[in-house]
């Protein structure tokens, strides 16, 4: 019962695709004809229901592993630089007030901060090929970090033979570092910030595409239906109601895993990466403020500001004003660092470093007054030992301030690490198994037409 | 002819005033000439005066008091002078004696001068030495000296506060200051000199500069004399001279202008650069004090004519020997005090 063309053949040769046209309009004029079509582009709309659906959960998941593999750890790293650089910086000081020879102590911490720094660029460098501005703070950093070490080692060989020319390439290596090194690490740091923005989004960006071709196959298949129960009279052909069960479940499935992906990462945004960058800065304050104090004692007065202030003096004022706010007691109000990072963090465990940072902040600010009152009077002595003496020092207190954040630091990224992959487990097998449910819709759209189409035989 | 006598008449009325303005100069000149000739004809070598390497100094003859009177308007010649010296304790020595203790604002950061040994974390130099004789006068054997360091601009407002007793920092004389503070008589003499490789072509403050970057601290007498007389240098200024010579030995700059006594300093710590040519400005150093502590002024005369006395074996001498010789040589003596009363 084959339809053949009842066009009677012209007198030339027709293609194929002009002939085949005809046979489909031909069939199209027959019911079963009709129905292998209508089967046909069911199949279809549920096939690529099914492959969009796919391959936009897969982008997804891919951005979101790169948000907890790739892009959340460049930038930890480039705030570990960033550290480690003020860090080398606070030491190599450190070291000058200590005498004519340093500490083991003192050298190792500077050797090891040095080292970091330099590991972290090789990472950073080898992992910057998708951004041009990364790669360019990178080989700025490549290339003033030696010129910083040399300019250290000289001040310590002429810290050695007692010359007053170490304390000035010191303060000359601290002004490399202030305005060549620190924001190049800085530009990094915002580089890496943006790319990890950049993964959150296209991570957390709604797949329409894919709920909208799930729409119109469903829609079609209802239709389908309709038309067959208009015709039949008979409501429930298995073969489509399976193709629009699976279909259905398989666009729930994609809206609801997409949800609960975008709800974790934007938690582990939220309550890990904010809180990661807010703790990260306070921890840079604070060691920029470390080292301004021990510069003040290296200087000696040597530098002053516009308005005849010491110039370290000024600039730990202004780094402490930055951490925990204008007053040298009690809370740290809003818009200064230990003030955002006890708002953002979110549980007790999270805020109890950060109020115990504060509080250690507070008693840094204390001690340091004494000292400025020591070394006013002409005491150095004294004032040195109020600085870097092991007991009731500013020392100790930068210490402890450094331990406060460091443990709320492993605490946030903690949390940052549980929520995005809550998030990612979110969509794991969403990709597959659209594709096995909408192979298997399609197959039962065909397979439901076919048995509608078997009564014409 | 009634025309000519009114013109006559008018010219007569002209020449006048004229007239007895050259008649007033003329005196004025004859009185004044031999005063000022007979200043020069003062300038002759006597004893324990700067020798040639700083030939370009006044030089000043011992003791001999300027025939100025006692409020004079303050000139660059005349401002090394100060009271002269006497032993009395007026209020202001007895307020030292009272309170126990001399403090003295120093500098901690000049090489030789006044600056603290890494080593024994004491200070020492120059400044401090003399600092710690003049404490040793007025409080006795092992006085209590409190230093206290002072930046460069705040010498005068520590002194106006009180917060210090004197300031013996290298701080150049000059009639600008002593209409602030009060100065001793000058003990040591120096000026703006150049400091550069030893094999730079640089020899002088002169031509020799063009097209070289110069580098000089910023707001100091130096920076002023650079942009007053550039010679075709770049300049460059930094916060503290000390940076200078880290800009020189970076290779960020070929020669440095600063005080002589500086530039020593400087010297005496990298040895391959050296002073070069003479001082080209006239700078005394002085102790300086509180305006009205008039007896304390006295009194530190008294105690830096004891200072200079005593040919090579002063106390200057020695101090000269254990800090300056080896980069400022050829300085036969102190300087002479000059008085205006």
């Amino acid at each position: 019962m084959s339809t053949t063309s009842v066009s009677p053949p012209a007198t030339g040769r027709r293609t194929a695709w002009a002939e085949g046209l005809d046979e489909l309009r031909a069939a199209a004029r027959t019911e079963p004809g009709r129905l292998r079509v209508i089967g046909a582009v069911l199949a279809l709309l549920v096939v690529v229901f099914g492959t969009v659906a796919a391959w936009q959960v897969t982008n997804r998941a891919a951005a979101a592993d790169d948000v907890v593999e790739h892009s959340q750890p460049l930038t930890a790293d480039a705030a570990s630089i960033y550290r480690s650089l003020a860090d080398a910086d606070t030491t190599a000081a450190a070291g000058f007030l200590t005498g004519r020879t340093e500490s083991g102590a003192i050298r190792d911490r500077y050797a090891a901060d040095l080292s970091t720094a330099s590991a972290l660029l090789v990472k950073a460098a080898a992992n910057s090929s998708g951004s041009p501005a990364a790669r360019a703070q990178i080989a700025r950093l490549n290339s003033g970090l030696p010129r910083y070490a040399g300019l250290v080692e000289t001040a310590r060989a002429n810290n050695r033979q007692g010359l007053p020319l170490g304390g000035a390439y010191l303060r000359y290596a601290n002004e490399r570092m202030r305005t060549e090194l620190l924001p190049a690490a800085r530009a990094l740091y915002d580089a890496e910030t943006d790319r990890l923005a950049a993964d959150y989004r296209a991570a957390g960006a709604r797949p329409w595409l894919a709920m909208g071709a799930g729409v119109v196959a469903i829609g079609a298949l209802g239709w389908a239906q309709r038309r067959h129960y208009r015709r039949t009279n008979r409501v429930f052909n298995r073969g489509l109601v399976a193709a629009t069960a699976s279909s259905a479940v398989v666009l729930v499935w994609l809206v609801a895993g997409h949800t609960v992906a975008r709800t974790g990462l934007t938690g582990s945004y939220e309550h890990g990466a904010r809180s990661l960058r807010v703790l990260n800065e306070a921890r840079i304050d604070a060691l920029q403020a470390r080292g301004d104090e021990n510069l003040t004692l290296v200087a000696r007065g040597a530098v002053l500001t516009g308005g005849g202030q010491d110039f370290y003096e000024a600039g730990f004022r202004s780094g402490m004003a930055d951490l925990a706010g204008g007053g040298e007691h009690g809370d740290a109000g809003p818009g200064n660092r230990l003030g955002a990072a006890l708002a953002l963090a979110d549980d007790e465990a999270g805020r109890r470093p950060v109020r115990e940072a504060l509080t250690r902040v507070r008693q840094w600010q204390e001690r340091h007054g004494a000292a400025r009152a020591a070394d006013d009077k002409g005491d150095y002595e004294r004032a040195l030992a109020k600085v870097i003496g092991p007991e009731g020092s500013t020392g100790e207190s930068f210490d402890r301030v450094a331990a406060g954040l460091q443990r709320a630091l492993v605490h946030e990224q903690a949390e940052f690490r549980s929520a995005a992959d809550a998030g990612r487990a979110a969509l794991r097998g969403l990709a597959v198994g659209a594709g096995v449910l909408a192979a298997a819709g399609a197959v039962g759209a065909v397979l439901g037409i076919g048995r509608r189409l078997a009564e014409y035989r | 002819m009634r025309v000519r006598a009114r013109g006559l008449v008018n010219l007569r009325a002209v020449l006048a005033p004229v007239a007895s303005g050259m008649g007033v100069m003329a005196a004025a000149a004859a009185v004044l000439v031999p005063a000022l000739g007979g200043d020069a004809a003062r300038d002759t070598p006597g004893p324990g005066r700067v020798s040639p390497p700083a030939a370009t100094h006044r030089t000043y003859v011992p003791g001999t008091a300027q025939a100025a009177p006692a409020l004079a308007p303050c000139t660059a010649r005349t401002a090394a002078e100060s009271l002269r010296p006497s032993t009395e304790d007026g209020a202001a020595v007895k307020r030292i004696k009272e309170k126990g203790q001399l403090v003295v604002g120093v500098d901690q950061n000049t090489y030789r001068w006044g600056y603290r040994n890494p080593a024994t974390g004491e200070l020492e130099g120059f400044d401090i030495d003399l600092a710690r004789a003049i404490a040793e006068d007025i409080l006795g054997p092992h006085p209590p000296v409190v230093f206290k360091a002072v930046p460069t601009n705040q010498r005068i407002p520590a002194l106006q506060k009180r917060s210090v007793d004197m300031v013996v920092r290298t701080m150049t004389i000059n009639c600008v200051r002593k209409q602030q503070v009060a100065f001793s008589t000058s003990y040591f003499q120096a000026g703006q000199q150049v400091l550069a490789p030893v094999a730079s072509k640089v020899t002088a403050f002169d031509d020799s500069l063009r097209g070289k970057r110069v580098c000089t601290a910023a707001g100091s007498t130096g920076e002023t004399a650079l942009r007053a007389r550039p010679h075709g240098a770049q300049v460059l200024t930094v916060p503290n001279q000390l940076d200078c010579l880290v800009r020189l030995q970076l290779g960020r700059a070929d020669a440095v202008v600063t005080d002589s006594a500086l530039a020593a300093a400087q010297a005496a710590q990298d040895p391959t650069v050296e002073l070069k040519g003479k001082p080209f400005t006239d700078e005394s150093y002085g102790v300086a004090m509180n305006k009205d502590d008039t007896d304390l002024v006295r009194r530190v005369n008294k105690v830096l004519d004891d200072y200079r006395g005593g040919g090579t074996k002063s106390p200057w001498m020695q101090a000269y020997r254990t800090w300056l010789r080896a980069d400022l040589p050829g300085i036969s003596g102190p300087p002479s005090p000059q008085y205006s009363d």
